[in-house]
């Protein structure tokens, strides 16, 4: 196992009866995803794929099939019910798909979730996988391979392209995660260089960041004191103009904070190999890192 | 979302936040009306359009300023009349301006002091902020890198909400202590905030809050905004929605599930995923390029969607060339190479077209696009993209 999920991580999944969610969760299944349960209200009793039983609550996919990480793919106005039941039920991991869910509803889940000892990741996120392991999210998994580097990203396809860049060049990854482009996530990039540190199976670490908030100037702190391990990232949004939302509710230079330019410092100030396009981040990444 | 001023201060009335006495017009027949509810004597005119530093601005005829202290009624709607239908170009409308379609009689008050208030989303906890100032009528990022020591702020927990003792701190750090001043500050962060919390509201300013001669504490102005991904839990503020405000290429483009801003260059570009569509703007810049725009199509785009992208991005005339760039994920290169050929099929794309597919059915969709007949530059990565993409850009211009 390299960080949060492996073989040992017991699914369930909150919302994936419905379209959307089913055609991942069977995605997630064929790469060999252990998913021990889902849970929709009101389908208690019947079977996913006629073999993943299906729950009424979280806390019995818990008490009953020892779920310990759960995957949300409910519409936004409920998603953050789900993530606060299953909080409640002691679920250890939370990957929260769902797009779009109101910043109030986030603001106490957050607040929650700092109550608690789960951790989330995303809202708004394209999962979290070890190749090779366990593949939960909407990542495809034909472009990544087992290996050493950890790719951290706020970014679904800016991930990919990491990924799919360094699969090319002969390097694999031990996670990726997609800590999403919401303005409140559970999971930062700090936490994630964390993990990433402090686990033995990655060597070096990619990071990709976008215009927004402070969180990679302070993961570039971070780095400065704490991590020996190399570090290359990428910051998308360097053209984007201030005050307008980028896609992404939390892409936006507001109040001359935010900018790619000050992020872009931070980080080169911390020592890190910052690549000049979206196209170089392995290349990057392997100009301090030897593999 | 934004709304106007005169929207923001009716809803601050509701809020039972004390603002002055006030009444929109939307055309001229409503002008005497509106003026009527408002007392005789002095009379504040302001131009409604979302964009701030009306006041030091300037009509496209000439007219100068879009907030006008007249000194009585006759002069009030001669003021309206040259605001109504003009275009008001501010700091922050860029130079085509807005056309002001709302003017906003308001009763002048004496001023004794002038401070600022706003409650949004501290992104560093997570939690509502309430900043205050006592430098009212001026950009607070100007204040907070001048002189930080004038602004209180105050974090609220969202499971516990607002407390006296918060009320009490922006009080005190605004320098009031007379109990008369603590009990309408009292009043007026407790309606601001509910506001904020119970209306979903990403912003709620107020600059300035004023204390007036007679003592009383007002809104004087009122700038409220909404989170767009709450909306659909509040219909009277989707009520309050003035397309006219947006980008008329941009609510056409989210009609059809895309993400698009118009940006003032020449090369168009349209992405799947808004990182990567950030990320393909930066690469246009960074070999010699000028992105005319965002686009993400996200993932799930439908062929359809992908011919309103091209039909949204050809329209911008100033558009010289096109750059698609799609990671297929989960979004099948097949599907956009689909899109591309029935967009052909109804627009006419008369620029140099650069298509970068990668991932999920990409030879499928490589050979639909190469099969097709289309004048399409295939490239083979981001970077050969937009190198391709500036390179023929510059080269049909010298043609």
């Amino acid at each position: 196992m390299a960080v949060l999920v492996g073989k040992d991580t017991r699914v369930v999944g909150q919302g994936i009866t419905g379209t959307f969610g089913s055609l991942h969760a069977n995605r997630n299944i064929e790469y060999g995803t252990n998913y021990v349960a889902a849970v929709t209200p009101g389908k208690g009793g019947q079977r996913f794929e006629d073999k993943v039983p299906i729950f009424n609550t979280v806390r019995e996919a818990v008490e009953k099939e020892g779920a310990n990480t759960s995957v949300i793919f409910v519409p936004p106005p409920f998603a953050a019910d789900s993530i606060l039941e299953a909080i409640d039920a002691g679920i250890e991991l939370i990957i929260c798909i769902t797009e779009g869910i109101p910043v109030r509803d986030m603001a106490l889940v957050k607040d929650a979730l700092i109550k608690s000892n789960t951790r989330l990741i995303g809202p708004n996120c394209p999962g979290i996988m070890t190749p090779g392991e366990c593949n939960i999210g909407i990542m495809p998994g034909y472009i990544a391979k087992p290996g050493k580097v950890g790719v951290v990203s706020r970014s679904g396809t800016l991930t990919y392209e990491a990924m799919f860049q360094l699969t090319q060049l002969g390097h694999g990854q031990s996670t990726c995660i997609g800590i999403g482009g919401d303005p409140i996530n559970g999971t930062s990039h700090t936490d994630a260089i964390r993990l990433f540190n402090e686990d033995p199976a990655t060597e070096a670490i990619i990071m990709i960041g976008e215009i927004g908030g402070t969180a990679e100037e302070e993961a570039a702190a971070y780095i400065k004191e704490h991590v020996k391990k190399p570090v290359a990232a990428f910051i998308a949004g360097t053209t984007a103009p201030p005050g307008r939302r980028m896609g992404h509710a939390g892409a936006i230079v507001s109040g001359g904070s935010g900018g790619a330019d000050a992020k872009i410092k931070a980080l080169k100030d911390a020592g890190i190999a910052v690549a000049p396009t979206p196209s170089d981040i392995a290349e990057t990444l392997l100009s301090v890192y030897k593999g | 979302m934004n709304i106007h001023e005169y929207q923001a201060k009716a809803l601050f009335a509701d809020f039972g936040i004390p603002v002055t006495k006030g009444q929109p017009a939307r055309g001229p027949d409503e002008f005497k009306a509106a003026l009527s509810e408002l007392p005789d004597g002095p009379v504040v005119v302001k131009a409604q359009i979302h964009a701030g530093g009306r006041g030091k601005g300037t009509f496209k005829d000439g007219y100068k300023g879009g907030v006008k202290i007249c000194k009585d009624h006759a002069e009030a709607l001669e003021a309206a009349k040259r605001m109504l239908r003009n275009v008001l170009v501010t700091h922050q409308t860029g130079e085509a301006g807005r056309k002001v379609k709302t003017v906003y009689f308001n009763e002048p008050c004496d001023i004794a002091k002038e401070y600022y208030l706003a409650i949004l989303l501290d992104r560093a906890t997570s939690r509502p902020i309430i900043i205050a100032s006592t430098e009212g009528g001026v950009e607070i990022e100007k204040v907070a890198e001048e002189t930080p020591e004038k602004i209180t702020r105050v974090t609220i927990d969202p499971a516990a909400g607002l407390q006296p003792y918060h009320k009490r701190k922006i009080a005190y750090g605004l320098g009031f202590s007379e109990k008369e001043d603590l009990k309408q500050l009292d009043t007026l962060l407790t309606g601001l905030y509910r506001l904020y919390w119970e209306k979903d509201a990403s912003l709620a300013e107020i600059n300035p809050l004023v204390k007036t001669t007679d003592g009383r504490i007002i809104a004087l102005d009122a700038k409220v905004g909404f989170d767009e991904n709450a909306l659909f839990r509040h219909a009277d503020i989707r009520a309050l929605r003035d397309l006219d405000e947006e980008d008329p290429k941009e609510v056409e483009a989210s009609k059809h599930g895309l993400s698009y801003i118009a940006l003032d260059g020449n090369i168009a570009c349209l992405v799947n995923g808004a990182g990567l569509a950030m990320a393909t703007m930066d690469i246009i810049k960074h070999f010699g390029g000028n992105p005319a725009n965002f686009l993400d199509v996200g993932g799930g785009a439908s062929e359809e969607a992908v011919t309103e992208a091209f039909r949204i991005i050809l329209s911008d005339k100033q558009v010289e060339g096109i750059l698609v760039n799609i990671f297929g994920g989960i979004m099948s290169c097949q599907r956009i190479a689909k899109g591309i050929i029935a967009a052909a099929k109804t627009v006419s794309i008369d620029v140099p077209l650069v298509v970068r597919l990668e991932g999920n059915e990409v030879e499928e969709g490589k050979k639909l696009l190469s099969e097709s007949g289309l004048a399409i530059t295939p490239a083979d990565s981001l970077k050969d993209a937009a190198e391709k993409v500036v390179k023929r850009v510059e080269e049909a211009r010298k043609s």
